[in-house]
């Protein structure tokens, strides 16, 4: 179970701070900020931008760029559930439209307890044992809802 | 105590391997290792005889009695099992075998001697071993990588980067991943060995976030090398993570990335090899083709060109996915056909349903039907047929698979991803889905297909990179091979 900071100046300023003088610092920089406060926080935007010259519309641009940066911080638990063609030879859409049902989020979305934030990836680099899914670090194979409900009511 | 061996790669933890290792412990010296890549058969778990390694799986964790009492159904020396023996393994030698963070491990199955060779015989020879070898890019382009290495050592630049396109992201493909997991060293020295030849002095891994393990294992495999005097002053790697963008896989978009920008395409010229990250001479080549250089080096070039076919030399790990009996993967030399591979050495499906199509080489692949089987796996004999290799995944799919779902969803991923530099793509995608839906739903089908055929045209050669240039290939074939889920009769389809 993830544990998120909540927003700190200071604290993210350091993170910044920290990485400002690596070559090509924005994509960690905000791994970092993500990793601590769940997400990029808004607040954080024009901080970055100050630190590595940017314009906060050049680091906006970044932070929506890629699907992985969140803008709010996700649930306890992140559940990624592989969409991509591999898995769905075996199923993944039905599969996906279940545990939908059962959690009863759409993509992106957290369960009303803020327990699990569900969200789509097209591949994990599990094809073989398809279909596949990621619950925070730890990998499924042979993926079927009630798989996932059994492992979901065993971790924290 | 016996020395047994399980897998750490993550579709082996995926199927439960944890648990098995941990019902080993007490009893066993347990080696964590990569996957021989039969996954079928994971979680596996390897006994150390005097006559070789005796394998069992799949394994569950009650299973451990027996395996330790020896009274449990074996499958015999892992290396006679037929998908192994049929194997030649040259880039995953030590992928299974070895503990992907023990160097003394690396160097007793023949690690570090690439690098040692190549120090011996000098950059330039070595480029022409590499040359002679007719090593080709494996990350899908098939560029031929001594080219590129001679252009980059040819350019003046002050400073010089290799780059590792570590960004996996088609569906159907986990070479990288299992290599970075199983034997990452091998990575790392054939970085080194392109450094020495170039003339760089850092290198950089761009490896895709979802693969928390892969990353996990390089850091640590780097944190050995560094530790070890492999890594240093001279040249460094570093690795770097990506944030979801299936388009950082293109190779100018890795590199605006890299910088810190969105992960938009670069119009070339110029070559990343002149003007590559921050604007220095740069390689920028794929993990396989980086971990195989060192074997090139210490097997020697003839025996590597001596395998394959045509002008694909050498050996490719295809990786069977999807709905296949044997997934996993099988690295041989080029040369082998499609059907060989799906049927023969992946057994059919798993479903145990006849097999409809196939699609090779990720998202941007074309879908083949069992007529077309008579494929040899080979650059030049797919791209005669409409279609490509990539980066060697098949995704198996039986007669339950609906083809134009199928073009729907490759316009629809398009969409997702495109990075907005060129509107082919951009826009083109988006339209591409909208017409499908309508030929799906049965309006104006014959305008709506010329329409899309018409629009392929466009994506294909106005687009800037392979994103929207290669989305056409899924999207044709499966209107040229499967007209009647379109619903319509074949021989008006057919163009």
């Amino acid at each position: 179970m993830a544990v998120y900071e909540p927003w700190n100046e200071d604290r993210a300023a350091d993170i910044i701070a920290a990485k400002a003088g690596m070559e090509g610092a924005t994509l960690p920089i905000l791994h970092s900020l993500q990793h601590v406060f769940g997400c990029v926080p808004t607040e954080a935007v024009p901080m970055v931008a100050k630190a590595l010259n940017l314009s906060r519309a050049e680091v906006h641009g970044i932070v929506t760029f890629y699907h992985e940066f969140r803008r709010t911080p996700p649930g306890h638990h992140v559940l990624r559930v592989c969409r991509a063609e591999a898995c769905q030879s075996l199923g993944a859409d039905q599969v996906a439209a279940a545990i939908r049902a059962r959690l009863g989020v759409d993509w992106h979305e957290t369960t009303g307890d803020g327990a699990v934030t569900l969200e789509p990836v097209f591949c994990l680099g599990l094809c073989a044992v398809a279909p596949a899914a990621l619950l925070d670090d730890t990998p499924f194979g042979k993926l079927t809802c009630d798989k996932l409900v059994a492992a979901l009511e065993m971790t924290p | 105590m016996t020395r047994v061996f399980v897998s750490r790669d993550a579709a082996s933890l995926a199927l439960g391997a944890d648990a098995v290792a941990a019902a080993l412990a007490p009893h066993a010296t347990v080696v964590r290792t990569g996957s021989r890549g039969m996954f079928w058969l994971e979680p596996m778990v390897e006994v150390e005889t005097p006559a070789g390694r005796i394998a069992y799986g799949p394994v569950s964790p009650r299973d451990v009695p027996a395996i330790l009492a020896g009274t449990a159904p074996s499958l015999g020396p892992v290396d006679d099992i037929g998908f192994m023996k049929r194997q030649t393994r040259v880039t995953f030698a030590r992928c299974g075998v070895v503990d992907p963070l023990s160097l003394a491990d690396y160097e007793a199955h023949g690690g570090l001697a690439g690098l040692r060779t190549a120090r011996e015989i000098g950059a330039a020879e070595t480029i022409d071993t590499i040359l002679r070898s007719g090593l080709r890019g494996r990350g899908g382009a098939g560029f031929p990588t001594s080219i590129k290495w001679q252009t980059v050592a040819d350019t003046e630049g002050e400073r010089k980067y290799i780059v590792c396109n570590a960004d996996e992201g088609d569906s159907g493909t986990f070479a990288d991943r299992m290599l970075m997991e199983g034997d990452p060293f091998s990575l790392i020295e054939g970085m080194a060995i392109a450094g020495f030849c170039v003339g760089a002095t850092k290198g950089y891994v761009y490896t895709r976030s979802e693969y928390p393990h892969a990353i996990k294992t390089f850091d640590a495999a780097l944190a050995v090398a560094r530790h070890a005097g492999l890594l240093g002053e001279t040249f460094d790697i570093e690795q770097r993570v990506g944030a979801g963008a299936y388009v950082c896989g293109e190779e100018t978009a890795l590199l605006e990335s890299l910088e810190g920008r969105r992960g938009q395409v670069r119009a070339k010229p110029p070559l990343p090899a002149h003007k590559g990250l921050f604007g220095r001479p740069t390689v920028v080549n794929n993990v396989i083709t980086l971990a195989t250089v060192p074997a090139i080096l210490t097997g020697g070039a003839d025996a590597y060109q001596a395998l394959g076919m045509g002008r694909s030399r050498g050996t490719m790990p295809v990786q069977l996915a999807g709905n296949v009996k044997h997934g996993g993967l099988f690295e041989a030399g080029f040369g082998l056909t499609l059907g060989e591979l799906v049927n023969d050495i992946g057994g059919g499906t798993l479903s145990g349903r006849p097999v409809r199509a196939v699609q090779v080489g990720g998202p941007l692949g074309a879908y083949f039907p069992p007529a077309m089987f008579d494929t040899p796996f080979d650059y030049e004999a797919f791209a005669k047929r409409d279609g490509l290799i990539g980066h060697g995944g098949i995704v198996v799919f039986d007669d339950t698979v609906d083809l134009a779902k199928q073009a729907r969803f490759a316009m629809e991923f398009c969409a997702a991803e495109s990075c907005g530099k060129c509107t082919p793509c951009r826009i083109g995608s988006t339209r591409g889905m909208e017409t499908v839906d309508k030929i799906i739903a049965g309006v104006s089908v014959d305008a709506n297909t010329e329409l899309l055929r018409d629009l392929c045209h466009t994506l294909k050669f106005g687009s800037l990179c392979a994103l929207g240039g290669f989305i056409p290939y899924p999207v044709l074939s499966a209107l040229d091979h499967f007209p009647e889920d379109f619903g319509k009769p074949a021989a008006l389809a057919a163009e």
